[in-house]
């Protein structure tokens, strides 16, 4: 073992958790180093080639609003993207990409190594340096000691990694990389609850093989369009994906096969997630449906190889090619990797405070699929966040807890460290209350603030931010004062659209909440002295079109605020409060909730537990001030 | 968690002959020792009940002979110990009861701190303490009826229904705002989701109707007797609760104040409220109970109101059926025995479509078909079918209008053309709110039926 240098931040792993959480803490400031299995994997996609959709792409932008690299690495490198939901509402659009999945990692690579403050190294992490219940370092396999106060596992699908194809089993990560067996035991050792989670991934063909005239196109977007606010260069040459379907025959030789699947032999198995199910899943369960989507999604521009989305498993390999030739267009295809199950070992989120710092080992961070999530947006929301809260607790600064009314990053974080999950944890827009203040078009109006305070968001960027919102408030303002009177141009329009004519003066807000009028039609009633820009143009019509919404979203909101700002005691004994339900006592000690709002989000602690314990802090709070 | 000791006349004032003094609490056996000359609180079984003299230690005078029941915790409603005195002997003695225990070191119980107590050391949930509090309250069978009726859950059997509708819509809205590629899951549409909405909602309602015949139930129909002097008022309460409660004279005036008394008329819960008879007067205290009079009218869901058959109709009847204008009325034209001077069609013509019954209180006449005539006002056949489910607790109508009125906001949304995500949020809100009655509010339970609902992933 020899002294390999002393940082303020230690990353463990180079995943989507790994690459923000440095970038993070480098950026706020902290030495950083970034230890991972293998420099040519770094943020590698071992899943589909895609980032974003529902929820996960609203997240994407939150990470680039708190200065982080997912948005403009996918903006950058992809081969196609999509604005999802159009014909809905504002609350629920969102964008995905098709990312080029080579390229991603290259620039992710580039961008780290590039970073001041960051330092970034190969290495087996096989053991962390734990005294006195405070994290100390690393110690690598090749007996290289870091030294630093915080340290951040995110060793995403490796711990105790396992790849599951039929009968064939091998301890593996994702790729046939290798798995980390070591860093799992210890953390079992110091008293962590782990548990075991699996995922799946389908099989890869080749292109070439694929006879497109049996598929629908899926063509990207006309309208070029990026995640990061700061993207001012679009990809216009896009790739197309291509969807198929299963049908009779596939499920027949499901149906047959089932007993040889990994995940159907009979063997105790991690629990997979429910949205992410292997075809198995979806034939046993929803046995009636006559077909299933299947997607094929190019992995990149240089290469052959199309990920066959829909058709994850874990059978054999020869039923897996079985299964391709029952599929219209991938009759002949040529299947260039397999499809494979993998098994791995998540601790348990609820052991974590809202930091992300573990309850057990001060210093100790956790994030990305090691704290039982799914999906690479997840893994960044995390990394960014613990990257940020590491650096605060090696430099003394203020930490970062965003809630549930803030982002999708703070709802699923609460979530986690609430509620904790039994499968891999997948961002829904369902999982959020207040979707309507977390959308993918206000993510910058929400966090740029945020980032600015955490020194992750530039002096420049923050200037851009504060501009485009003086813009919004003074346009929001000036449709809310000024009366357009029922003259012949309104009333033409107004015909013309066919809506009523007015019959006195409304103000232009009153009239841009018609279902008819656009903010377009406002700007043409009454031109603004300056032209503004479309984002600008696309959040004052939201906010006027649907403010009746926004205000009582925000009515909830303040309640919710309120009881989270009900701190709960550092040192409260649930021990001591009588009447609380058995269940709710033991969860309460386990999650050992900050306030009585995260308290009242935990299952299985019923309003009457609250009512008991607010009850109980109120007791004390009284009883404190008669004493004094 | 150390605790003072409760103590409260447990059954409500003027009802029923026996009249109990509870006490909850840590001190409950000593403070029951005390007073209690009988056989020693600490040495009997618990559950079990003896009989004794409740003396008042500083004078050595009998209180009361009374049936003391000893329970001892935790198998009691508290899980404190508790002590009830069972005593016979009216108000006035009860009341003696009381003044002596909390002489003795009992603090007087704030309205439903037994029941908090009993919610506190975890004897029941939040929704059944409510039910509890009602059942503490119930002033007939019939309101009893409905108190257990909702503790043992058709209530929420009936609204887990309709959560279950709304969330399979929010989910079907969900799923295509989550998976949008899925073409297989066909889109929501305005119009089912305005059919689902509307359909919840007349369901709301429904609960909702019968929730003011709860209230009716729970605290009894609060009925007036109005009437001029000396028509048979007093009597007539006296008929109803076969009991002299008020005091009947030939004396005009005689009733001075409003008098209360709780009866059951065919079911129907009468909260009896006699008046002063209603005239112009000089007489300072009968002027103060007119005005009271006046007072019991207003807040009256029922009118019993008397005429005097003996008499010719007058113009201060006249001026009672007005007063009385737009509310349930039931007209009594009394003293048939004596010769007939009223005009019945000049009493029938100013009565509307009120019913009329002619009575000799005296004679006990007529004191049947004015008992049909009260159940009638009320039942209309409806209140007693048997699978009505009846609200009879403030918060509960209060989520379920709530509930409804989110609903309205849904269906308003629709009607605005607003995004599906945007009115899901006022059906979501529906959701969670019925949840609060039944006290189940789990989020989770949206992203379970999603995922039971539909075949999604890659
Ligand atoms: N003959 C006859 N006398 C009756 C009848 N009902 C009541 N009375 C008598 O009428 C007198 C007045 O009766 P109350 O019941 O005191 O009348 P009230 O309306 O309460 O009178 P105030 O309280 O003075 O306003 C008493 O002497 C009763 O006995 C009846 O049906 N027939
Ligand atoms: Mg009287």
């Amino acid at each position: 073992m020899y002294n390999a240098g002393q940082y303020d931040v230690i990353v463990v792993g180079a995943g989507h958790a790994g690459v923000e959480a440095g970038l993070a803490a480098a950026k706020r400031g902290a030495k950083t180093l970034m230890l991972t299995l293998n420099l040519d994997l770094i943020a590698f996609m071992p899943c589909n080639p895609s980032i974003g959709g529902p929820a996960k792409g609203v997240v994407v932008r939150e990470i680039d609003a708190l200065g982080g690299q997912m948005g403009k690495t996918i903006d950058k490198t992809h081969i196609q993207m999509r604005l999802l939901n159009t014909s809905k509402g504002p609350a629920v659009r969102a964008l995905r990409a098709q990312a080029d999945k080579v390229l991603y990692q290259q620039e992710m690579k580039k961008v780290i190594e590039n970073q001041e403050n960051l330092t970034l190294r190969q290495g087996m992490v096989d053991q962390l340096f734990v005294e006195d219940g405070a994290v100390k370092g690393v110690l690598t396999e090749t007996k290289a000691a870091y030294y630093a106060p915080t340290v951040i596992v995110t060793t995403g699908t490796f711990m105790r990694g396992k790849v599951l194809i039929g009968d064939i089993e091998y301890e593996s990560g994702p790729n046939n990389q290798r798995s980390t067996v070591k860093l799992s035991e210890q953390l079992e050792e110091l008293g962590f609850d782990i548990v075991r989670f699996k995922t799946g991934t389908p099989p890869r063909v080749n292109s070439h093989t694929i006879d497109y005239t049996k598929t629908e196109q899926q063509p990207g977007d006309e309208v070029p369009r990026a995640f990061s606010y700061e993207t001012t260069e679009f990809i216009t040459d896009q790739i197309p994906c291509w969807l198929t379907y299963t049908g009779e025959f596939t499920h027949q030789i499901i149906d047959e096969n089932l007993g040889r699947s990994a995940m159907y032999s009979g063997a105790e198995r991690g629990t997979g997630p429910r949205y992410c199910p292997s075809i198995e899943d979806k034939i046993v369960r929803f046995h009636d449906k006559p077909r299933h989507q299947i997607f094929l999604e190019p992995e990149g521009r240089d290469t052959e190889e199309v990920y066959v989305q829909g058709l994850s498993t874990s059978l054999p390999e020869d039923i897996q090619k079985r299964l391709l030739e029952t599929i219209p267009g991938l009759e002949k295809a040529d299947m260039m990797r397999a499809g494979y199950a993998i098994e791995y070992d998540a601790v348990v989120p609820t052991q974590l405070w809202p930091t992300l710092e573990t309850k057990k080992v001060d210093g100790l961070f956790t994030a990305g699929q090691i704290n039982g999530t799914s999906g690479y947006e997840e893994a960044g929301g995390q990394g960014i966040v613990a990257g940020i809260n590491a650096a605060a607790k090696s430099l003394d600064k203020e930490p970062l807890i965003l809630d549930r009314s803030e982002a999708y990053i703070g709802v699923m974080i609460d979530d986690l460290v609430t509620k904790g999950t039994n499968e891999p944890y997948r961002l829904l827009t369902s999982r959020a209350e207040y979707r309507l203040l977390l959308r993918h078009d206000n993510a910058d109006l929400r966090l740029t603030d945020i980032g600015y305070k955490m020194d992750v968001v530039t002096e420049e960027r923050y200037e851009r931010f504060t501009r485009k919102k003086n813009l919004i408030d003074q346009e929001v303002k000036r449709l809310k004062s000024h009366i357009i009177k029922p003259n012949e141009d309104v009333q033409n329009l107004l015909h013309e659209l066919g809506g009523s004519p007015l019959k006195d003066g409304v103000r232009a807000s009153d009239l841009l909440r018609r279902p008819e009028i656009k903010y377009d039609h406002i700007k043409q009633l009454i031109p603004n002295d300056e032209t503004l820009p479309e984002d600008v143009e696309e959040q004052v019509e939201i906010i006027v079109k649907y403010e009746g919404y926004i205000e009582k979203s925000m009515q909830q909101v303040d309640k919710m605020r309120k009881m989270d700002n009900k701190r709960i005691p550092e040192h409260i004994n649930y021990d001591d409060i009588q009447g609380i339900a058995t269940e709710a006592r033991e969860k309460l000690k386990k999650v050992q909730p900050l306030s009585v709002g995260q308290a009242s989000r935990i299952s299985g602690v019923n309003p009457s537990d609250i009512s008991i314990l607010l009850v109980y802090i109120e007791q004390g709070v009284r009883s404190q001030a008669s004493n004094e | 968690m150390e605790q003072d000791t409760i103590t409260a006349i447990s059954t409500p004032i003027g009802e029923g002959a026996i009249a109990i003094v509870r006490l909850s609490g840590d001190e409950a056996f000593a403070i029951a020792n005390r007073v209690f000359q009988g056989k020693d609180i600490y040495e009997v079984d618990s559950h079990t009940i003896h009989y004794g003299n409740v003396v008042d230690s500083k004078t050595n005078e009998l209180v009361e002979e009374v049936m003391m029941t000893v329970m001892r915790a935790p198998k009691t409603f508290t899980r404190e110990d508790i002590i009830e005195i069972n005593c016979h002997g009216g108000m006035v003695s009860v009341n003696r009861v009381l003044q002596l225990v909390l002489r003795e070191g009992a603090r007087l119980a704030e309205p439903g701190e037994f029941t908090k107590r009993a919610f506190l050391n975890g004897r029941i949930d939040l929704s059944q303490a409510e039910a509890v509090m009602d059942l503490i309250r119930a002033k007939t069978d019939k309101a009893m009826n409905v108190a257990l009726k909702q503790m043992d859950g058709r209530l929420s059997g009936l609204i887990r229904q309709l959560r279950q509708e709304l969330i399979e819509t929010v989910a079907h809205v969900e799923v295509n705002i989550d998976y949008p590629e899925y073409d297989d899951v066909e889109e929501m549409t305005h119009e089912v989701l305005v059919e689902k909405a509307t359909h919840v909602k007349k369901e709301v309602q429904k609960i909702l109707q019968t929730a003011k015949q709860g209230k009716i139930l729970r605290e009894g129909i609060a009925t007036a007797i109005i009437g001029r002097p000396n028509v048979g008022k007093s009597s007539l309460l006296n008929k109803l609760a076969h009991e002299n409660k008020a005091i009947v004279t030939e004396v005009p005036g005689t009733t001075r104040d409003v008098i209360e008394e709780y009866v059951n008329v065919r079911g129907v819960p009468l909260r009896l409220i006699d008046t002063a008879g209603i005239r112009e007067t000089e007489d300072i205290v009968e002027k103060i109970g007119v005005d009271r009079s006046r007072q019991a009218l207003k807040d009256a869901d029922l009118i019993l109101l008397v005429l005097n058959g003996n008499e010719e109709f007058t113009k201060e009847d006249a001026a009672l059926f007005e007063a009385a204008e737009g509310m349930d009325v039931i007209a009594l034209v009394n003293k048939t025995d004596l010769d007939q001077q009223i005009d019945m069609n000049q009493v029938k013509h100013v009565a509307g479509g009120s019913p009329v019954v002619t009575t000799s209180l005296l004679q006990e006449e007529g004191i049947d078909e004015l008992e049909e005539a009260i159940a009638n006002t009320f039942f209309e056949g409806e209140l007693e079918s048997a699978d009505l489910t009846y609200v009879s607790n403030v918060r509960h109508i209060q989520l379920l209008e709530q509930a409804e009125s989110a609903l309205d906001d849904a269906l308003n949304g629709i009607e605005m053309d607003m995004p599906l995500d945007l009115v899901q949020i006022d059906i979501t809100r529906s959701w969670e709110l019925l949840g609060e009655i039944i006290g189940d509010n789990v989020h989770e339970s949206l992203i379970d039926q999603l995922f039971s609902q539909f075949c999604l992933g890659k």
